[in-house]
C-alpha cells in the first residue's frame, strides 16, 4: 500500500500496527506528534493499547520499565530533553533486560536551547545498553520500528530507533505500508520468561548488588548486546525475504571501487547519495557507508570495509566535546587500528542545531578528500562543516 | 477487621533475615501492611533503607512479587505495572486479581519523588502509594529531607554553633496528597498495629490511587535506644505531633484522639536529634514546635468538624 507520510506518521503508523499493550509517553518537539497521534488512535478505538500520559519524560521511561516488568509489550517516543531526562532510566531498563522499544526523533541539547536536528540526544545515550538504529528516511523508520520489536524481545534488550528531527520527522515521502495482519504475524506474540505479575513464582526484580555480584550482571549486558548482533542480522534478513526492503548494519553505496568515502548516518545519506551519482558520472570514484546500526557497533564488518579505501571522510552531526572529534569518528578510528591498511582520516563536525547541510556543503567534503588523495597531506583533522567563520 | 491472633496465623510475606536496623520500624510497618489484605500483591520500593535492607542478592526478604528501579519513581513504575496489568487483564493474559502498592521513604517521597507521586495520584491509577516516613534520609546517613521536623539534627542541618538544626518546619505531604483530591489519604503508625492494617485495607478497596503516610521511628537516625521504638511512636500520636486522620472521598476525619494531649518536649526529649534544643538558648525554639503543633492539630480539628459537615 503505497501513501504519502511525515517521519512521525510513519512511526504513530508502525506503533498502531504493533498495537502494544502499554504506551506511556510525555510530548517534545519534533516527537510530539508520534504520541499525538498514536493517542488519537486510542481515543478512536484503532489500537487497544493502554496509554499513560504522564507527567514527564523520566515517568514515561519508567512507568514502560514498570509495564515491561509486567509482561506488557511497551513502547514510548521522545526527543533530545525528553531522551535526556530518560537517562537515567534508559541504563535501569537495560540492566533490567527490559525489551522496551523506543521511537526517538534527533533533536540538538540544551544550552542554547534549539529544537532542530542534531546527533547529541541519541550519541548522548550510546552508551546506555540500548540498540540503536539511525534511519535514512521515513520508510526505513517504519520498516525499523516493526523489526525493532522482534529485535528487542529477542536480545532482551531495549531499542531505539531514530529519525532526524524535521528532516524526516516533518517531510512528506511517499513510502510501502505493510497489511496490518502481516505486521502482527511479522512481530508475533510476546512471551516473557519473568514478570513482576507472576504471583505464584514471585521474583524479586532490581535487587541491590553489591562488589559481588554487579560485575558479573553488567556483563551478562554486555553479552546481551554482542548477542544481539546476530539477532539484528536474523530479523533484517527475514524482513528482507517477507517485505522485499533489505536492511544491514550499514548500507554500502557505490563502495566496492571507491578511492574516496564519506561515513554518515541518518538523513544525510539521501544527500550524500545525489552527491556520488554526480561525481560518478565525472568519473571519480567516490562512495558512501552509511551507518545504520550504531548500537551495536559493527566494529569487524566496518573496518573491513574501510580499510581498503584510501581516503575517508567521516561526519558526525555531533561533537563529543571531548576535543578531539565526533561520536562516530572516535568509534570508527579505532576500529582501524588493528589493520595493516587504514584510510586517510578526516572528520567533519556539521549541521548542529539544525544547520543545514547541502549538496555544495557534501560536494566540498569529496574535494577536500581528492586533494588529500593527491597530496597526501591533512591540514585539519577535524573541521566545522557549513559554520560561520 | 482481623484481630491480632487471626493475623498473627497469616503467611509473613516479608521474611526475617533482612538487615534492617535492631529497632527499626519499617519491616514491622511492612509487615502489618501485607497482612490487611489476602488479595495478591505486587511491591515497589524506590531506592531507600527498605529496598538495601531486604534485597542484598543473591538473597530478598520478599516472598512476593516485588521490583525497585531508581529513587525518585516508584509512583511511576509501579504505575507502569498497573497499567502492564491492565492491559494484559483487558487482553485476557491474566485473570488473577491483583494490587499495586509502592512503599516509599520520605526522601523518595516528599523530595525527589513528589513529581513522579502528584503524577500518578493525578492519572487515577488503581494503586496504593505508602511513605515510611522516618524524617530524614537515613538510608544515606542521616541528611535533612522536607519530612525532617524544625529543630531536628541531621548530617546536613546539623545542630551548629550558630544554627541549631533544621530551621524550617516540616512539609504536610498528606495534606499536599488530600489536595489532588484522591479517594483516600490517611496518615498512621506501626504502634497503633490495628489503625495502620484498617487503613491500608480501605486503601486497597477503593477504585483509585490512595495514599498512606505512616511515620517510621529510626532509632538510628532519631537517637533512641532499639526497645523504645514502638513506644516513641505512640508519644509521637499523643502529642499531636503526628495525629492520625484519613481523607475519605474529601471527608477528614480523626481516627483517633489522645486521650490526654501530652507536650512535644517529652516526645523530643526522647531523642538525640533533639538534644541541643533543651540547652537555654533555644528554648524558643522548643516553644515555636509546640505552637506549631497545637496550631496544627486545631486546624486538622477543624477540618474533620468542617468537611463532616460538608460531604
Amino acid at each position: 500500500m503505497r501513501l504519502t507520510k511525515t517521519g512521525n506518521e510513519a512511526m504513530a503508523e508502525a506503533m498502531r500496527q504493533i498495537n502494544p499493550d502499554v504506551v506511556a509517553a510525555y510530548p517534545i518537539t519534533p516527537a510530539t506528534e508520534i504520541v499525538q497521534i498514536f493517542a488519537s488512535f486510542v481515543a478512536d478505538g484503532l489500537v487497544d493499547t493502554e496509554f499513560i500520559a504522564v507527567e514527564s519524560e523520566h515517568s514515561a521511561m519508567s512507568a514502560c520499565i514498570g509495564a515491561c516488568a509486567a509482561g506488557a509489550r511497551t513502547m514510548t517516543s521522545t526527543a533530545s530533553q525528553g531522551l535526556a531526562l530518560m537517562w537515567e532510566m534508559l541504563y535501569i531498563a537495560s540492566g533490567l533486560r527490559l525489551p522496551i522499544v523506543l521511537a526517538e526523533v534527533n533533536r540538538s541539547l540544551s544550552s542554547p536551547i534549539n529544537i532542530h536536528c542534531d546527533h547529541s540526544d541519541t550519541m548522548g545515550a550510546r552508551d546506555a545498553g540500548w540498540i540503536q538504529i539511525f534511519c535514512e528516511n521515513a520508510q526505513e523508520a517504519y520498516d525499523s520500528l516493526i523489526q525493532a520489536v522482534r529485535i528487542a524481545e529477542e536480545s532482551l534488550l531495549p531499542i531505539m530507533v531514530t529519525t532526524d528531527g524535521f528532516i524526516i520527522s516533518h517531510g512528506m515521502e511517499t513510502m510501502e505500508l505493510i497489511e496490518d495482519k502481516e505486521v502482527k504475524t511479522f512481530i508475533g506474540e510476546y512471551e516473557p520468561k519473568y514478570t513482576v505479575l507472576d504471583i505464584d513464582n514471585p521474583i524479586t526484580m532490581g535487587a541491590i548488588d553489591f562488589t559481588d555480584y554487579y560485575f558479573e550482571h553488567k556483563r551478562q549486558t554486555i553479552e546481551a548486546m554482542r548477542n544481539s548482533k546476530e539477532i539484528i542480522a536474523k530479523v533484517n534478513q527475514k524482513f528482507g525475504a517477507k517485505f522485499g526492503r533489505h536492511y544491514g548494519f550499514f548500507e554500502e553505496y557505490k563502495l566496492e571501487d571507491a578511492d574516496i568515502a564519506i561515513v554518515v548516518l541518518g538523513s544525510t545519506a539521501g544527500t550524500s547519495k545525489v552527491v556520488i551519482d554526480e561525481l560518478r558520472q565525472k568519473g571519480i570514484k567516490a562512495g558512501l557507508l552509511k551507518l545504520r546500526v550504531f548500537r551495536p557497533f559493527p566494529v569487524q564488518e566496518i573496518a573491513q570495509i574501510l580499510s581498503r579505501i584510501p581516503c575517508v571522510a567521516v561526519m558526525d552531526r555531533s561533537d563529543s566535546l571531548n576535543a578531539s572529534g565526533g561520536p562516530v569518528w572516535t568509534e570508527i578510528r579505532s576500529a582501524l587500528y588493528d589493520f595493516n591498511t587504514r584510510p586517510k582520516m578526516i572528520n567533519y563536525i556539521y549541521g548542529l542545531g539544525g544547520r543545514n547541510i547541502g549538496l555544495e556543503m557534501l560536494r566540498s567534503v569529496f574535494e577536500d578528500l581528492k586533494n588529500i588523495l593527491k597530496t597526501d597531506k591533512i591540514d585539519k583533522q577535524i573541521q566545522y562543516l557549513g559554520m560561520r567563520k | 477487621m482481623a484481630t491480632l491472633k487471626e493475623l498473627s496465623h497469616k503467611k509473613e510475606l516479608l521474611s526475617g533475615g533482612h538487615r534492617a536496623c535492631a529497632g527499626c520500624t519499617e519491616p514491622i510497618a511492612v509487615r502489618q501492611i501485607l497482612m490487611a489484605t489476602d488479595t495478591p500483591i505486587v511491591v515497589c520500593c524506590p531506592t531507600g533503607c527498605l529496598e538495601v535492607t531486604t534485597t542484598i542478592f543473591p538473597y530478598t526478604a520478599w516472598r512476593m512479587p516485588w521490583i525497585h528501579s531508581a529513587f525518585e519513581n516508584a509512583a511511576a513504575t509501579i504505575s507502569g505495572v498497573e497499567t502492564g496489568y491492565k492491559a494484559l487483564k483487558k487482553r485476557g493474559k491474566i485473570d488473577k486479581e491483583i494490587k499495586f502498592i509502592a512503599i516509599g521513604g520520605d526522601g523518595g517521597t516528599y523530595d525527589i519523588g513528589f513529581q513522579a507521586l502528584s503524577g500518578a495520584m493525578e492519572r487515577g491509577h488503581n494503586m496504593v502509594y505508602i511513605c515510611l516516613d522516618n524524617e530524614a534520609y537515613m538510608n544515606t546517613g542521616i541528611q535533612r529531607s522536607s519530612a525532617t521536623p524544625k529543630g531536628a539534627h541531621t548530617t546536613t542541618s546539623p545542630a551548629g554553633k550558630v544554627i541549631p538544626g533544621k530551621k524550617t518546619f516540616r512539609k504536610d505531604l498528606s495534606a499536599c496528597i488530600a489536595a489532588h483530591n484522591v479517594p483516600y489519604v490517611a496518615q498512621s503508625i506501626p504502634s497503633m498495629w490495628k489503625d495502620l492494617t484498617n487503613k491500608v485495607q480501605k486503601a486497597l478497596a477503593v477504585n483509585g490511587p490512595a495514599f498512606i503516610n505512616v511515620l517510621v521511628p529510626c532509632r538510628l537516625g532519631w537517637g533512641f535506644p532499639p526497645e523504645k521504638a514502638i513506644e516513641i511512636g505512640r508519644e509521637a500520636v499523643n502529642s499531636c505531633f503526628w495525629p492520625l486522620y484519613e481523607v475519605e472521598n474529601g471527608e477528614w476525619k480523626l481516627t483517633y484522639k489522645p486521650k490526654e494531649k501530652t507536650p512535644v518536649k517529652d516526645w523530643l526529649k526522647s531523642q538525640v536529634r533533639f538534644k541541643h534544643l533543651f540547652r537555654p538558648e533555644n528554648e524558643s525554639i522548643l516553644q515555636e514546635i509546640q505552637t506549631e503543633v497545637d496550631h496544627n492539630w486545631e486546624r486538622l480539628q477543624k477540618l474533620c468538624e468542617f468537611s463532616a459537615g460538608v460531604v
